[in-house]
């Protein structure tokens, strides 16, 4: 039982009714608030992706499409992608975690532009009705990739909506990154350096980057498909005049930054969570900065590689696999520091943490398998193949959705006030790892096989994988759901956290929890750097702990 | 059902090799891969907080660790890639005598066809032992042509040729799948691909079934064997040329209107801008759909365009009549 109360914080309820209510978080420009906006919104669209995800794993138990006709799976594959990626990956961390925490970890009362964040919001939720309503009236079947002239030219289903949905969401991409990269550079605490910030800051800040730079091609490339199709202006259509692989060039040049869009705040993530349940300093601290920078700059350079062949030349194919192989250096440094950070620290085993370790090991193989990718040899054999979905799930599931989880529960204390269940936590992040890893590590081996992917039918000797990953799936699924469950659970019930539960280092946690509407009742002054723990700190805890008290 | 496989048959040149490159990357990854969870698992269990062990003087950075775990990645990462950049080299560069067989994608179904005339939909026949050239184009959207156990895959475009090459080496029926997503029925997009000898090859190019006749129209025929299995195609494409009124400015002695298009396949042109380009399938392509993209040097810029007048099929035959044109010249 708490002894204390749970200090309201942000959360204060002081409306006078429903509407007051209602408007309090509707309306408000309190990056915290609109952080749980956020959440509430993001949520939903990753559990509609998953529902589609559901459906098309049962449908592959067998080899020939008897849950629903082609035209149904080819829209559910793509309402997955769309949703996955649009409106749930991309936003995922930065939009949630971000939003939270940038302003505290900054030691500032709120972004810089507050109600340019909630317009943010506003634009998202607006690109999400967009694709929602694309859904309801028959959904769109053209695969997330919207590939030219298909998409422009032959599919009968909704892509102009579709692709106004990820028009609009671009903007609130763009809006929050701008936001970022301006609270970062001007609202630091006083003697809160660029090397004395958290790396959660610095990953945060290179995908804001990216997110500035790269998400204006996306719209204009979607805008083009768009004028092909409705005035058929030829553009990428070779019927009338236009270039198809053009279209790829543009697409894959968002698409691959996206990529870093989604796993670098979830990198930045996975650094604070490992520094403070091993109570040391993270390892290179300056190498695991600057490789996020390294990430970001050569995430542009890259795109090519998904267009190895779709008609390239020998020459561009060299080069995009060359500078491909360079991206496996920095990933690899990240790793290793990680790796680091752990030896002569006192390790515990709180639920962040068991999403930490399984990012990294689930990180390291879909990176590893990006490698075979960016060798050309042999990806002539495995693109357009199981294979590449599994190592895009292996980054994007076991990657960002692992340090997504990981964040959700390292600073849910600190967003709620309270403690979740940490048995339950355990037992769920063991789930999902077993459960991913049954899901995805099949697909490799179908890949190789030969088995393309988005394909509604196969022949049969690929099904005894396929019912593996679609076991796999269901294992998974439920890790999904009983997070859900207990989260819920502990807005009541969790015990009162207090200021700073994982006794972590960082401005964040030197306030209330949740914390006030400003943040801080005084600006913090920093005279140290990020991870500042005594260099006896792992000794002590040790030392501190006794049978009974938490692994 | 054929057991638990979990490995496809080599059954091309490239399939060895390829193999072999991917079984070295696999072997490592499992350096790290397979390491490192351990490594990891013993950091976590020796160093947990409930282990008494020595926790003095921990190290924050090291610049000497720092450069080993990026060179050590970095020269293996450059090892494969020069690996990897040879062997793409090798299945991007086709011999200079290769089978040429034309196929054509579309929703949802190829079409190959022979050198002799000899048509198939859905099915590709081919020699084993002899290295085979696809001329591949796509009449609406984005296809690609993949035949797993020949490691080959290769996307197929509207409006534009695009070439894969490979030699079978074990007669046997293999997948042909399209591995673009091409719309509704794209996972029914595909059939075999039947690899036999020469010999049965040969036989096979003579049995009754679809054939292109010499005045470019398909029906149902025997075709003949030709000794050099080239002449239907470039006998279709002649009448072609001729019942188009090509011959009346592309005159094969030089005098016309026109460049003869004698000894032009594969030949360097120069044009009236001053750029300079080797007459490809894709110039031939682009110079009869749209004459005007690209004026030969000296030449006046009067040829009407012929997009939309010709199929994909007869531009087909057109290119083998004016590639066959090239070959008489060099014998």
């Amino acid at each position: 039982m708490a002894t204390t109360a749970l200090p309201q914080g942000y959360l204060r309820d002081d409306a006078p009714g429903a509407i007051a209510w209602l408007k309090s978080w509707l309306l408000t420009v309190d990056h915290k608030r609109i952080a749980i906006l956020y959440l509430l919104a993001i949520n939903f669209f990753f559990l509609l992706g998953g529902l589609a995800a559901t459906v098309i794993r049962i449908e592959l138990a067998t080899p020939q499409g008897d849950l629903m006709s082609s035209d149904i799976y080819n829209r559910a594959f793509t309402l997955h992608g769309i949703i996955m990626i649009f409106f749930f990956l991309i936003p995922s961390i930065p939009a949630v975690l971000g939003n939270f925490l940038v302003p505290l970890m900054i030691g500032a009362k709120d972004l810089a532009f507050p109600r340019l964040n909630l317009l943010s919001w506003y634009i998202y939720m607006i690109g999400g009705i967009f694709a929602l309503v694309a859904a309801v009236f028959g959904g769109v079947d053209t695969g997330w990739t919207f590939y030219t002239p298909f998409s422009s030219t032959y599919s009968n289903s909704n892509v102009i909506l579709t692709i106004a949905g990820a028009f609009v969401m671009g903007f609130s991409s763009i809006l929050t990154g701008i936001n970022f990269i301006v609270t970062i550079h001007t609202m630091r605490a006083p003697g809160l350096t660029w090397f004395r910030l958290p790396l959660f800051i610095w990953s945060n800040y290179a995908t804001s980057l990216i997110q500035v730079l790269a998400t204006p091609v996306l719209s204009i490339t979607l805008l083009l498909v768009a004028v092909e199709r409705i005035w058929g202006v030829g553009i990428f259509d070779p019927a009338l005049g236009g270039d198809p692989v053009l279209f790829q060039h543009l697409f894959w040049f968002y698409s691959h930054p996206a990529v870093y869009i989604m796993i670098l705040p979830g990198m930045g993530v996975i650094s604070e969570i490992i520094s403070t349940f091993s109570r040391k300093r993270v390892f290179g601290y300056e190498f695991i900065a600057f490789s996020s920078l390294a990430i970001a700059i050569l995430g542009f350079l890259v795109w090519g590689h998904h267009m190895f062949v779709s008609s390239q030349s020998v020459y561009s194919g060299l080069v995009f696999s060359f500078i491909s192989m360079l991206v496996a250096i920095p990933s690899a440094i990240k790793v290793f520091n990680w790796t680091a950070t752990l030896y002569k620290g006192s390790i515990s085993y709180r639920t962040p943490m068991l999403y930490a370790l399984g990012f990294i090991g689930l990180f390291v193989i879909g990176g590893l398998t990006g490698i075979f990718l960016g060798i050309v040899a042999v990806n002539i054999h495995v693109t357009d193949t199981y294979f590449v979905v599994a190592h895009f799930h292996y980054v994007m599931v076991g990657g960002a959705i692992m340090a997504y989880l990981g964040g959700i529960h390292f600073w849910w204390p600190k967003m709620t006030g309270r403690m979740y269940n940490e048995v339950w936590g355990g037992i769920s992040a063991l789930i999902i790892f077993v459960g991913f890893n049954m899901t995805f590590f099949p697909q490799f081996v179908l890949g190789y096989m030969g088995m393309p992917r988005r394909y509604h039918v196969y022949p049969e000797e690929f099904q005894i994988l396929h019912v593996l990953s679609t076991a796999g799936a269901s294992i998974l699924a439920i890790g999904f759901i009983i997070p859900i469950i207990y989260l819920m659970l502990s807005l009541r019930t969790g015990k009162i956290a207090g200021d700073n539960p994982w006794e972590a280092t960082g401005l964040e946690w030197k306030t209330t929890s949740p914390p006030p509407t400003f943040n801080f009742d005084t600006t913090p002054i920093v005279n140290e750097e990020a991870y500042a723990y005594p260099p006896d700190a792992p000794e002590r805890d040790a030392a501190a702990w006794k049978p009974g008290s938490p692994l | 059902m054929r057991g638990f496989p979990i490995f496809p048959e080599q059954a091309s040149t490239f399939a060895g090799p390829v193999d072999l490159l991917y079984f070295v990357l696999v072997g490592l990854s499992l350096l790290f891969a397979g390491v490192l969870p351990f490594v990891i698992l013993w950091l976590i269990v020796r160093y947990h907080r409930s282990q008494k062990v020595d926790r003095s003087n921990p190290i924050n950075s090291s610049l000497a660790l720092e450069l080993t775990w990026s060179i050590i990645p970095l020269i293996l990462a450059l090892g494969v890639f020069f690996w990897g950049a040879f062997l793409y080299i090798q299945m991007r560069t086709p011999p200079a005598q290769t089978l040429d067989i034309y196929v054509i994608g579309k929703q949802w179904m190829w079409h190959t066809q022979h050198p002799n005339g000899k048509r198939e939909n859905n099915e590709l026949h081919v020699p084993i032992g002899r290295p085979v050239r696809l001329i591949m184009t796509s009449q609406d959207v984005i296809h690609s042509f993949y035949v797993p156990e020949f490691r080959v895959k290769q996307d197929v475009l509207p409006g534009r040729y695009t070439t894969m090459w490979f030699e079978a080496t074990k007669a046997g029926e293999y997948y042909l799948f399209c591995a673009e997503y091409c719309g509704t029925e794209h996972s029914r997009m595909g059939g075999r691909v039947v690899a036999l000898s020469l010999a049965d090859y040969e036989a096979w190019l003579t049995t009754q079934g679809p054939i292109i006749l010499p005045d470019g129209s398909i029906d149902s025929g025997q075709p003949a064997i030709s000794v050099d299995l080239g002449d239907p195609m470039a006998a279709a494409g002649q009448q072609l040329f001729a019942s188009l009124g090509c011959a009346g400015c592309h005159r094969d002695d030089g005098g016309g209107v026109g460049p003869s298009l004698v000894g032009l396949f594969n030949s360097e042109g120069s044009f009236a801008d001053g750029t300079t380009a080797v007459a490809d399938e894709n110039y031939l392509r682009e110079s009869i759909l749209n004459p005007n993209a690209k004026i030969v040097a000296g030449y006046p810029a009067v040829m009407p365009p012929y997009a939309g007048q010709v199929s994909e099929d007869q531009l087909n035959q057109l290119i083998a009549y004016i590639k066959s044109l090239a070959e008489t010249d060099g014998n």
